[in-house]
């Protein structure tokens, strides 16, 4: 195969990628990595880092729009990726020390993670009470709404605090975004309403992406063939997929692709556990 | 401080910060476009490399000074990665805007806050992390 071919061939996956990741709402570069190492053969290391790059380009792009409408509570995710930025450095000095085929077991495991928690019941009401942390921060905010604007309060700041730790050493381990988590520790912990984690933690992705992607890029795991049709392609997707979201109920979309993520993710841990990688 | 709070507004500030990561990923992607369509033009016919074993980029690829360089003799591997640059200091850049804006609200908490952030993005850039 020529370059020229292969450019194409990675140019149209990382579309479908963005796409996907686009419509269940898991983000391009989760779907990125296994389309890489299982169908392109690529070394997990190179398919990292430039997932890594997928996931900024998805987060800057799509924070415009939000933070427009007035939904993304910019102190609380700030004040978050203390936690994540600090996790992602961790996880990316950790991942010198990981073997390959267990990065790729744990990616497995958290694809699973994410594709339950996409189709779970989302929080949607607005807490009125908050944790004394959430005061002494000014973390609780309000957001607008059809029926006008929405004030809400935030629990258990210290404990997403934590989670947040988590998610950004999986990011800076695995070059993923890890949405997931983040809503997880917004969402289920903080009791924020669904709106406003989604958007806070899309702004948040970005910049957690970058703390570890500085690192990728001077060990040599960011690949310049492979940077331009990924970078490219997954933007692409995710542009369509967002006009999509506006036409089509994505319910029911959301659950075959979750379900079909599920048997790539079992691959993933199946060949991890083979040492396939 | 307070006649460019009277100019801008925070609200303002909150969707200069919108349209600065939007210019910034545009910007990359552009770059990374016209470096690519020029890669494939140079080197298309040529096989793929085997990207099956890990090998890591050389200085090149890694390096300000490097990628750089090669922009300067008009190499467009490294063209693609000035894109990566661009790409990767747009979250980072997105940062500064949020210090300026929370200084120019005096939210001391806040510019605390942001500066640490930006402190540990800067350490993993520049504190020797490349083993």
């Amino acid at each position: 195969m020529n370059i020229l071919i292969f450019s194409l061939i990675l140019l149209a996956g990382a579309y479908v990628a963005g796409l996907l990741g686009s419509l269940t709402g898991l983000g391009g570069g989760v779907i990125l990595i296994p389309l890489l190492t299982l169908v392109f053969h690529v070394d997990i290391r190179y398919a990292i880092g430039v997932a890594l790059l997928a996931s900024i380009a998805n987060s800057s792009g799509a924070a415009t729009a939000y933070i427009k409408e007035g939904i993304t509570n910019i102190r609380l995710g700030m004040f978050l990726e203390i936690a994540t930025t600090a996790g992602a450095v961790g996880g990316a000095l950790l991942a010198i020390f990981t073997p390959v085929n267990t990065i790729a077991i744990l990616l497995g495991v958290v694809l699973i993670f994410s594709a339950a928690m996409t189709i779970r019941k989302k929080h949607e009401h607005a807490e009125q009470t908050g944790s004394k942390l959430s005061y002494l921060l000014k973390l609780n905010s309000s957001y607008p709404t059809p029926t006008g604007e929405v004030s809400y309060k935030l629990k258990n700041v210290a404990g997403g605090f934590g989670i947040m730790l988590i998610a950004g050493v999986l990011s800076g381990l695995l070059g993923i975004g890890s949405g997931a988590l983040k809503v997880l520790a917004m969402d289920s912990t903080m009791r924020i309403p669904f709106k406003v984690s989604t958007t806070t933690s899309n702004f948040m992705i970005g910049v957690t992406a970058a703390a570890s992607a500085v690192v990728y890029l001077q060990r040599g795991y960011i690949d310049p063939g492979m940077a331009f049709p990924v970078v490219l392609g997954v933007l692409g997707g995710a542009f369509t997929g967002a006009r999509l979201l506006t036409f089509i109920n994505a319910r029911t979309l959301r659950i075959i692709f979750c379900a079909a993520i599920t048997f790539v993710a079992l691959e993933m841990i199946y060949n991890g556990l083979n040492h396939q990688f | 401080m307070n006649i460019f709070k009277k100019i801008l507004g925070d609200r303002d500030i909150e969707l200069l910060i919108g349209k600065q990561l939007r210019t910034g990923v545009v910007t990359a992607s552009c770059i990374a476009l016209l470096g690519g369509i020029f890669y494939l033009v140079q080197q298309g016919a040529a096989s793929v490399p085997d990207y099956s074993q890990f090998k890591g980029e050389g200085a090149e690829y890694t390096s300000f000074r490097g990628i750089f360089h090669g922009v300067a003799t008009g190499s467009a591997t490294e063209f693609i990665q000035l894109g990566v640059l661009v790409l990767l200091a747009t979250p980072i850049l997105r940062i500064f805007f949020s210090l300026l804006a929370f200084a120019l609200e005096k939210d001391r908490l806040y510019v605390l806050i942001t500066t640490l952030v930006l402190g540990i993005i800067l350490f993993s850039m520049f504190g020797g992390l490349k083993i």
